[in-house]
């Protein structure tokens, strides 16, 4: 059984294909990359995945059954997103953003919650603990209390990637996670990817631009362009493959 | 400056932060319960307002201030707790039983109207409970066999457990303990899981929806827990003005609501409080005022003038409301002399191109 798969995806924007036909399947356990020219689909994909829009054809299999519904069905089938222009929950602080991600795991009633009986004491605490590993993974520690409005962008960054993993996925959708970061940042990013694919064993998926980061993390990596697959492989063939290098740099003149 | 440095889980959860915000609003209880020893009846009538506008701002800042869903036709609901608690009373139901009626219809009510609000957002959601807000007006007026149409309806004192409530200082207590008690509800649900669910869909609807939370669900939640509040709010004003008809549930009920949530403070339990208190106290302002104004000013119109004056203001110079002031005003002490102006200037908002159509 595929753990998750995309096949013949394809969407349309009016006269515009943004997506053309695109499958490919994702191992559990692997980094797989998706790379490409501004424009070639990237996001729209992952948008596709968290049925932020409804495809023109295509399916997406995850665990051998169909991914179909609303976005939060997704979040329940255990897919967590991160995006690429930071959607933080502004006005609230970083605890209360990790613990917006363990809304899939709430198991308290309202009418517990209006009264706030025990039970919902013990489910809290239990949250933040599980909270807590995330915030020791990611050294959020001195960024606890702070609200999201007055972070520096690399910080809320790391935020973004926090919520998700404290959703507990199975698979874990990054759309360019190093995109604003400096040089060490980008490097603590990487070590957090490979920390969560082996320590926390969660699958990654991943749209990003940088190619030392792409090569240092990923397994697998797809190369698209106008919509359209043009390689797939390993980091070193990809870069070589001469279609992903006419897609970058232009044919020869 | 207090810092606060947490060695336990539960430090994040209990009411009180520390032993001073204990011993403050320790003391708001006592003042409060005291109150009718100290001041005037006509104080304590003003009181009781404050308790039931309170009551009704808590619930509109639940949907405004923490689930970021504007409604311009609260009154409607504030309509809809007042004639059933009417309605309920004439048939002989106990309180008890007429008032938890009264927030469940409205409630259901509320429920209604969530519907096109999953669909609506900012100024149509605004043209869309505005509207409802004429309809219900429409339908109090016109059915006269249910609601007495334009004449009215009256209500006796409220009757607990074979207790006639027929005194100030009575009314006053039902009121209080019924403001307090919503209050620690809402507090409570804003420290668990459905009260983040509302603040994760006013920040952001999109990553709300990918974490899981059904956006259509914790809206009409919103809605419907919303408009509960206000429909206690409503029963409770209709015991207190004894008489109620169309006219004092319009639009212009609807924008002074709004307004308590405005001028309060967007996104504060205690903005809701400080609002109400603001909006009964502002009249009697007025009043005494009037005596020192020139008399080429004219009297007639003069309250509504100064109240969109300070909405207006409110606005431009204070978008935090009363309470966002007061923070101000605290840290400013707290930090003296420390403070800058651009202590509360937010930073800029990053680019957020990714949005649910």
């Amino acid at each position: 059984m595929t753990f998750f798969a995309v096949e013949n995806l394809g969407v349309r924007f009016g006269g515009v294909v943004a997506v053309d036909g695109v499958s490919f399947a994702v191992r559990q356990g692997e980094v797989y990359t998706i790379i490409g020219p501004n424009g070639a689909g990237k996001t729209t994909i992952f948008n596709l995945i968290g049925l932020i829009y409804p495809p023109s054809s295509g399916r997406i299999l995850f665990e051998g059954r169909a991914v179909t519904g609303a976005p939060h069905h997704v979040a329940e089938r255990g897919i967590a997103r991160t995006f690429q222009n930071i959607e933080l929950f502004e006005h609230a602080t970083v605890l209360q953003n990790l613990l917006i991600g363990r809304h899939r795991h709430r198991v308290t009633s309202l009418f517990d919650e209006l009264l706030f009986l025990p039970s919902v004491r013990r489910a809290e605490i239990a949250q933040r603990e599980a909270v807590e590993r995330v915030i020791d993974l990611l050294d959020l520690a001195h960024y606890r209390d702070s609200l999201v409005a007055g972070l520096p962008y690399g910080v809320r960054k790391v935020v973004e990637l926090g919520r998700a993993l404290a959703t507990e996925p199975k698979l874990l959708l990054l759309d360019e996670p190093s995109s604003g970061l400096n040089p060490d940042e980008t490097d603590d990013m990487a070590f957090w990817i490979e920390d969560i694919q082996k320590e926390l064993g969660v699958t990654v998926l991943m749209v990003e631009h940088d190619m030392n980061l792409v090569s240092r993390v990923s397994t697998r990596v797809l190369a698209l362009n106008e919509g359209r697959v043009i390689a797939e492989g390993t980091p070193e063939q990809v870069q070589s493959h001469p279609a992903v290098i006419e897609a970058y740099l232009g044919g020869g003149a | 400056m207090r810092f606060i440095f947490k060695t336990d889980y539960n430090q994040d959860i209990r009411l009180f932060q520390h032993g001073g915000q204990m011993f403050w609003y320790g003391l708001l209880g006592l003042v409060l319960l005291a109150a009718p020893f100290i001041v005037s009846g006509y104080v304590l009538s003003q009181l009781h307002f404050i308790c039931i506008y309170a009551i009704v701002g808590l619930g509109l800042m639940l949907l405004v201030g923490y689930t970021g869903q504007i409604s311009l036709g609260h009154a409607a609901f504030l309509g809809v707790g007042a004639y059933t608690e009417a309605l309920l009373q004439g048939a002989g139901v106990p309180f008890v039983v007429s008032i938890c009626c009264a927030a469940l219809f409205a409630a259901i009510v509320g429920v209604i109207v969530g519907l096109p609000a999953l669909r609506l957002k900012g100024v149509y959601l605004a043209i869309a409970t505005l509207a409802f807000n004429v309809i219900v007006e429409e339908i109090i007026t016109r059915w006269d066999s249910v609601t007495g149409g334009s004449q009215g309806k009256s209500l006796k004192a409220i009757e607990l457990f074979g207790w006639r409530l027929s005194s100030g200082e009575s009314f006053y207590y039902l009121s209080l303990a019924l403001a307090a008690l919503s209050c620690l509800a809402l507090i409570n649900l804003l420290r668990s899981p459905t009260g983040r669910a509302f603040v994760a869909i006013r920040d952001s609807e999109i990553s709300a929806s990918c974490l899981g939370i059904n956006l259509a669900r914790y809206k009409t939640l919103s809605f419907a827990l919303s408009a509960a509040l206000t429909g206690i709010g409503g029963a409770l004003y209709a015991h207190k003005v004894g008489f109620i008809s169309p006219e004092q549930f319009t639009l212009i009920q609807s924008i002074e609501l709004v307004t308590i949530v405005i001028i309060g403070g967007v996104g504060s339990l205690h903005g809701a409080v400080l609002g109400a208190a603001f909006i009964i106290l502002l009249p009697q302002a007025l009043s005494i005022a009037k005596d020192w104004l020139p008399e080429s000013i004219p009297q007639a119109g003069l309250q509504s003038v100064v109240f969109g004056l300070i909405l207006v203001g409110f606005i431009i110079f204070e978008p935090y409301g009363l309470y966002g002031r007061w923070l101000k005003i605290r840290t400013y002490f707290d930090v003296f002399p420390f403070y800058r102006r651009g202590t509360f200037r937010r930073q800029r908002g990053y680019l957020r191109s990714e949005r649910l159509r």
